[in-house]
């Protein structure tokens, strides 16, 4: 069985929903951001997507964006984080890791190439935020040559028709934008969420996981009734830029994380 | 519809953006077939832009070349000084036709974020328009022109605070407002359908010019010339004579400071394939497939993308692309000045001073075509700087 398969089951064996986290590689540099996933991943995170910084991040809100900003200003590029996330598929053999980014780095890397060497090193899959399904055919013929998950998005604004297309040609799990807009940490409105997620899940054979502004334990607690994960970023990139020097602010997003962890165990 | 040319264009955008897209092309598609729109589109284009514009044979400039003949097809004299208006009337019409009541645009240099701010003002439309923090530095007279007609100004301080920025930050918007808000993007760029809608618009340009040529000069000009920014203003002027193979079309590119010098704004000449601000086309790039700093002393050419038809068309010979430096423009946008009394946009200066390069190659009875796609008004600042230098 593939391993998101496998979490996913898992999961649902145990009733919560896996719990995703993003990091934005390169940030604050190389180094660091390797500790705050091997963090996020003792602290309970199921899998994780691993952001290649853009220059140009049209998807992504101040949050992300300043943190690839820095990233970028740091050198960081897509060889280095190869080299990265290998080493993390070797040390944590049970976490999946899909590589997350914009697809002008994607492309410029050669997607033949990429997909062979993510089989490679051991990643999951990938998600590319601009390629929606009429554009997918280039990366997905590559992905399925090497077992590779293409996770594909929905969001409020996919009429349902679309939705089933989408869902019906989906792989590893389908991401499910919370708003329409940007990534970022905002107030969301649990009621309707949860609704247009559990439509979703009902037209799905694959795995639903809601992300876009979720920040706490309570977010991520009312998303888990319903959906299979639940995916934490902003609010993860938000600590690891907060006050104290680098120890602590991994100190507190292993705090994040451990309540994220707790919390999307569904109550009885 | 075919949302590619070629391997080219596309809809690279996040999927929230999708249904918006979708809206959009049945939208455009309904309007082209309604009478009632083009009435209304064309009514505006010649009493209130004061189409069409002239075909104009810059005789005394041509003599003192020695060479080829050398015609200016007169956008510099539409309101608001430049063909930026035939795209934003087309789709504030648009807009309005689907119920919109909020127009957004990105801008660069100004110019279409004025042409933007003054369809709102005649439709009675919101508007707000994004530009990065360097572009209202450089283009403080555009910003009071845009505030004058009742637009929002909205600096973009973000990566390189330039047009590309703008235009994440425009996408950023419409992403999160679209049930009201119509996004007006300046060039044939973007995903599908803009690049398409926007060639449709400005295609005014190259319908009137080889009319005005065949009128003129009894036949079709030898060579079609115009600048390329994102590359409206070109495929505009390229359209009228895409059924005519014998008339070689030629795409003017921002050289900066040479080709060589890395400083330049020449996405097909100098750039590699790639996909920015949804569409598959030239970009000019790094190592790392971040999108780079471009560099023109024209604010209106320096993008580091290009429309994906120019991609098209250069990768298939249909154009041909080649670049001018900034001194090069200058000296045009002088030429100009002193010979015919017209002050050109350094964008168009540009498209110029490659027919200038040329004509003394052909003879008189060869005639160049030059889209004047803009007045040079805005950028007396800009020469006087750089002559200083
Ligand atoms: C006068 C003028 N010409 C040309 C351009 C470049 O745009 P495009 O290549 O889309 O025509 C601009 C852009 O601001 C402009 O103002």
């Amino acid at each position: 069985m593939d391993k998101l398969k496998k979490i996913f089951s898992q999961c649902r064996q145990e009733n919560r929903a896996a719990l995703i986290i993003f990091c934005s590689c390169g940030y604050p540099d190389m180094e660091s951001s390797e500790r705050a996933i091997e963090t996020a991943i003792k602290a309970g995170a199921d899998i994780i997507e691993l952001g290649v910084p853009f220059s140009d991040p049209m998807a992504d809100g101040s949050v992300i964006r300043k943190a690839s900003e820095i990233a970028i200003s740091k050198g960081t590029n897509l060889p280095k984080i190869l080299d990265m996330a290998e080493r993390l598929a070797i040390r944590f053999p049970e976490t999946g890791f899909i590589l997350f980014s914009y697809m002008n780095i994607l492309y410029h890397y050669g997607l033949t190439k990429l997909c062979g060497k993510l089989k490679k090193i051991g990643l999951d899959g990938i998600l590319a935020v601009d390629l929606p399904l009429e554009e997918k055919a280039e990366l997905a013929q590559p992905c399925k040559e090497n077992g590779l998950h293409l996770v594909a998005l929905v969001s409020p604004a996919t009429p349902l028709e679309r939705a089933r297309k989408i869902m019906a040609d989906a792989s590893g799990f389908v991401y499910s934008v919370n708003v329409c807009g940007v990534t970022g940490v905002r107030d969301l409105h649990p009621e309707e969420i949860s609704q247009h997620l559990a439509v979703l899940k009902e037209n799905s054979a694959v795995p639903i996981a809601a992300g876009f502004g979720i920040n706490d334990g309570q977010a991520a607690q009312r998303l888990s009734r319903i959906a299979d994960g639940v995916i934490v970023g902003s609010a993860f990139i938000k600590i690891l830029s907060g006050a104290g020097d680098f120890s602590q602010r991994l100190e507190a997003a292993r705090e994040l994380i451990t309540d994220l962890a707790k919390n999307v165990r569904r109550q009885p | 519809m075919n949302t590619h040319y070629g391997i080219y264009g596309g809809q690279y955008v996040a999927e929230t953006l999708m249904p918006a897209l979708a809206e959009l092309e049945q939208a455009y598609l309904e309007a082209k077939q309604d009478p009632e729109f083009h009435k209304e589109y064309q009514t505006l284009l010649k009493n209130y832009v004061g189409r069409e514009s002239p075909l104009y044979f810059a005789k005394r400039l041509s003599q003192a070349l020695g060479g080829a003949s050398i015609y200016l097809k007169r956008e510099d004299l539409n309101h608001t000084g430049a063909h930026k208006i035939n795209n934003t009337i087309g789709q504030a019409l648009l807009a309005k036709r689907m119920g919109k009541t909020r127009l957004i645009a990105e801008t660069g240099a100004g110019m279409h974020g004025v042409a933007t701010a003054t369809v709102a003002a005649l439709l009675g439309m919101e508007c707000e328009v994004f530009m990065g923090t360097l572009d209202v530095q450089r283009q403080s007279v555009n910003v009071e022109r845009m505030k004058t007609l009742g637009a929002k100004v909205n600096p973009v301080n973000e990566g390189s605070a330039t047009l590309k920025d703008a235009m994440n930050e425009a996408l950023r918007d419409w992403t999160a407002r679209f049930s009201d808000t119509f996004y007006l993007i300046g060039t044939v760029a973007g995903p599908y359908p803009y690049p398409m809608l926007v060639r449709d618009f400005q295609s005014v340009i190259g319908e009137e010019a080889r009319r005005q040529c065949l009128d003129q000069t009894g036949r079709l000009p030898d060579q079609v010339i115009a600048c390329v920014g994102g590359g409206s203003n070109a495929m505009g002027i390229f359209a009228g004579f895409f059924d005519d193979p014998e008339v070689q079309l030629v795409g003017v590119e921002a050289g900066g400071k040479g080709l060589d010098s890395g400083e330049h704004a020449a996405s097909i000449c100098g750039g590699k394939v790639g996909i920015l601000h949804g569409c598959k086309t030239y970009l000019l790039q790094n190592a790392d497939g971040q999108i780079i700093d471009t560099y023109s002393v024209s604010a209106g050419l320096d993008y580091p993308g290009v429309g994906p038809e120019h991609s098209f068309m250069a990768d298939h010979g249909k154009a041909h692309y080649v670049t001018v430096n900034d001194d090069e423009a200058i000296s045009a946008f002088d030429l100009l000045a002193r010979y015919e009394g017209i002050i050109p946009a350094l964008e168009s200066a540009h498209a110029l001073a490659f027919a200038i390069r040329i004509a003394k190659d052909y003879p008189a009875t060869t005639t160049l075509l030059v889209n004047l796609s803009g007045r040079g008004d805005k950028d007396m600042d800009t020469v006087r700087k750089f002559k200083q230098l």
